[in-house]
């Protein structure tokens, strides 16, 4: 029986694994630290315009980063969509140039000076609050000022978004190393509630769980598709604070890869006119080149100023801010 | 029989399976080690000592409540006049159909402000939320562990109680719960590991737990060794846990098991309690099965989930719980062959090596082979050999114990009498082993397949890109709190988990014991 029953389960199982063995069979294999409730549809649209399969993995930018950085030369990514600069700073040693005409299409502020990643979007920090509690005048002009005992467990933050995690980045380089610990010390101490991300953030705003949130201008828009009634509004910051940071999302190719060319083609469609137009209409994000309506009913992209941070030097930061929050105590 | 040696093929492949299942602890300990101090220093925090305490608090807890809900209904359902009796010992064990993570949604989605309770119920999160639904996910491993347990007993102890006098509550107290012992040791053993391991529940209550902590960190660091030293303290938590039932055990005795008895225990009327037990049973059943299935419900009717990806993920999740199942009940074969028929000291180690398995929570597995298949394995990186691979190590216990109790049944003098009769091995393995054995390779393959199924951490952190599964699935609507979405796959899961879990039912508990004793 024992000598019937091992070359048996040795086919058996050889014919299971290899069955299920699949393999990179992509075209392009993109690391998406944004989420595909807002770029699946816009992924869907490269995979049938350029006729490519196209390989997904979602996740946090930062945790994606690190990812890239874990795997090395090993890594199966061909392109990282980040969603924010921070994160793919982070990790440019392990970018390649990206092609000229992309880095060209896009501000001097939102790409590397030294062209290893370009922005794609804009999107701006802001305070979103609760509409049945609060008139927009009743809102801090300043992150600063959230950690007064009025807010005493009432403010929502994302510790493991990169949008947070950059606005935390450009606070160090702005303020200083101190006295951004000292304002996420206060707000910890001000019984902050954690969220996973920008959308529980919004949601939570929205069921009156909580009454203001740091996050992105863009995910109340995203959830008003949904709720055209969410009681939720963004106010916009003062000049200068670092809670009014404007940020891009971005791309940038690994040297890694083996589908260079397919590569390419993704970081071209991410500037053209199509794509540029779906952050306009479908994520109310800035669009970052010539000639693309902004989305109605915000601000102009110009009008924002954030703190006089240069994004090229945010993702030097990520490391030491993930550490800084770790150490707040906002990771476990 | 036992000095025969064990034909080297087979050994080959039993030390090759425990290879594989012991690969990530070992790594894992490699790349501790290698750590820098910084890494350990996470060790120092006081917040880590916090979480300690509140994951142990929590798993205390949960299998304190499961034991308190498990042993009164197995008792109802099998010893006393509850009406229904019959539907209710179904019933009772329905919720394993529900993958624990979608209990836990359906109590957020009806408590708190904007709950489908309405707005005066309090949030069920935290603490109370996550030991809620890991309490309700876990209570029919004791109540299917009591109800074999009570089954089996001699009723005659039971009798002679009543017959000197003694009033039911006597009875129970002074015999049952005595009889009962080894079935309460195993249950609990069995919920404080899953809740233990749990990851699903916590993330979505945000209760603080070790898993999460694991999650978060290896998430929201750059340097991933942290993580590593925090799995590896999960790993010493479910080690003390195992060692610590160890010697419970040894201490009261197995408890005698007797054979399978004929003759029905007899039946406490219940009297004025009746209602009282029938409301218990309602209870624990409405809260436990029929409002997470009515939450699903309501939203497959309610929203217009899409139903982009179900087909895809549905393909998916069998796929890759087809293939576990396969993969580890072979791997357990060889094992369990050599501790059955080749009983020697060195097979007996080889078995109990092989759960130490039980020591591996998901989100370690999953971590420990990124760290080695990143690193070391590119060619399986990403991909559903690697997937497969780490269920395999996860569920490896539960392949084992269900082969070696299969096994069990076929006696090696049926096997002998057969070629003594002049049937040549083939004849032998297809008429008289594989008819035995069937049933119970069968059933242990169901139990694998139902874990994967239902599996979330490994699967999140180990599967190919763009790879969704159905439990993959509902993840990804409750990260962006679309939770409606998340009733097509969660109500698909548990449609396909319902063989399994009738199986486990209608067969008994044979295979759930975590020990394979």
């Amino acid at each position: 029986m024992i000598r019937r029953i091992a070359p048996l389960a040795v086919t058996v199982a050889a014919v299971a694994l290899s069955a299920c063995g699949g393999g990179d069979d992509a075209d392009l294999t993109i690391y998406s630290g944004r989420n595909e409730g807002l770029v699946g549809e816009l992924i869907e649209r490269f995979e049938r315009e350029s006729d490519l399969k196209v390989d997904v993995r979602y996740g946090d930018s930062a945790e994606l980063a690190a990812t890239i950085a874990e795997e090395g030369d090993n890594s199966p990514a061909d392109v990282f969509f980040s969603q924010d600069a921070g994160a793919l700073g982070a990790v440019e040693e392990t970018l390649s140039s990206m092609p000229r005409p992309v880095l060209e299409s896009v501000p001097a502020r939102y790409r590397d000076p030294r062209g290893r990643w370009a922005g794609v979007s804009g999107r701006a920090r802001v305070i979103a609050y609760n509409t049945d509690e609060f008139e927009e005048g009743e809102v801090p002009d300043s992150v600063f000022d959230l950690t007064d005992k009025r807010w005493r467990g009432r403010v929502g933050i994302p510790p493991p978004n990169a949008s947070f995690q950059a606005f935390v980045s450009a606070m160090r380089l702005d303020v200083g190393d101190e006295r951004t610990r000292e304002w996420l010390e206060g707000m910890r101490d001000n019984d902050a509630q954690l969220y996973d991300n920008n959308i529980q953030t919004v949601e939570a705003i929205g069921r009156g769980e909580i009454d203001v949130g740091l996050v992105n201008h863009y995910y109340l828009y995203e959830l008003r598709r949904e709720d055209p009634d969410l009681a939720v509004a963004n106010h916009f910051l003062r000049r200068g604070d670092p809670g009014s940071l404007v940020n891009a999302a971005g791309v940038g190719i690994l040297k890694t890869t083996d589908n260079q060319e397919n590569a390419a083609r993704f970081a071209r469609f991410l500037v053209s006119d199509g794509a540029q137009e779906y952050f306009s209409d479908k994520t109310f994000e800035f669009p970052l080149i010539e000639g693309v309506q902004p989305p109605a009913g915000l601000p102009r992209l110009g009008e924002l100023i954030g703190p006089q941070v240069e994004l090229g030097r945010l993702g030097n930061q990520l490391r030491s801010t993930l550490k800084l929050l770790d150490e707040v105590g906002f990771t476990t | 029989m036992t000095s025969r040696r064990p034909p080297w093929a087979l050994s080959i492949l039993g030390v090759a399976a425990v290879a594989i299942v012991c690969l990530p602890l070992v790594y894992l300990v490699i790349r501790v080690a290698g750590a820098g101090p910084e890494a350990w220093g996470v060790l120092e925090r006081p917040r880590t000592l916090t979480l300690v305490a509140k994951t142990v608090g929590l798993v205390a807890a949960v299998t304190a409540a499961a034991v308190a809900l498990g042993v009164p209904a197995a008792w109802l359902v099998t010893r006393s006049d509850v009406p229904g009796r019959r539907f209710w010992a179904v019933a009772l064990a329905l919720p394993l159909v529900l993958p624990s993570y979608v209990l836990a949604l359906a109590l957020l989605a009806v408590s708190g402000p904007g709950g489908l309770l309405g707005t005066g119920t309090p949030a069920l999160t935290g603490f109370t939320g996550a030991f809620l639904a890991l309490t309700l996910a876990t209570y029919p491993f004791v109540l299917l562990l009591c109800i074999a347990a009570l089954r089996r007993a001699d009723p005659a102890l039971e009798e002679a109680a009543r017959g000197l006098g003694r009033t039911p509550a006597q009875v129970f107290r002074a015999v049952t719960l005595p009889l009962l012992r080894p079935a309460i040791g195993a249950g609990a053993l069995l919920v404080a590991l899953y809740s233990l391991a749990d990851f699903g529940v916590v993330s979505l209550m945000r209760a603080e737990a070790l898993t999460r902590a694991v999650f978060l960190q290896y998430r929201g660091a750059f340097d991933r060794d942290p993580a590593a030293v925090l799995a590896l303290l999960l790993v010493v938590l479910t080690i003390l846990v195992l060692v610590g039932e160890q010697r419970a055990r040894s201490r009261l005795g197995t408890g005698s098991r007797g054979g399978r008895t004929v003759r029905a225990a007899p039946v406490v009327p219940l009297g004025r309690w009746r209602a009282a037990a029938v409301a218990f049973c309602a209870i624990v059943t409405g809260v436990g099965l029929v409002l997470p299935v009515s939450v699903l419900l309501v939203w497959l009717l309610r929203g217009s989930p899409s139903l982009d990806g179900v087909t895809s993920a549905t393909l998916n999740s069998l796929l890759v719980a087809v293939a576990a199942a396969a993969v580890t009940t072979l791997a357990a074969l060889p094992v369990a062959v050599l501790v059955a028929r080749f009983r020697s000291r060195w097979t007996v180690a080889l078995e109990r090596t092989g759960y130490a398995a039980n020591a591996l929570p998901g989100i370690v597995a999953a971590l420990a082979f990124v760290f080695f298949a990143a690193r070391h394995a590119p060619a399986i990186y990403q991909s559903i050999t690697l997937l497969v691979v780490a269920y395999l190590v996860r569920f490896f216990p539960q392949a084992l114990a269900g082969v070696t109790s299969a096994l069990s049944r076929a006696e090696p003098k049926l096997e002998e009498a057969s070629r003594g009769l002049g049937r040549g091995p083939a004849h032998t393995l297809a008429t008289v082993t594989v008819p035995l054995v069937g049933p119970g390779l069968l059933a242990g393959a169901a139990l694998v397949l139902l874990s994967t199924l239902k599996e979330l951490p490994a699967t999140l952190i180990l599967r190919p890109s763009g790879f969704d599964t159905l439990a993959t699935e509902v993840w990804t609507a409750t990260s962006v709190t679309q939770y409606s979405q998340a009733a097509v796959p969660a109500l698909m899961l548990c449609v396909l988990a319902a063989p399994a879990v009738w199986l486990l039912v209608v067969r008994g508990s044979r295979g759930l014991d975590p020990l394979g004793n």
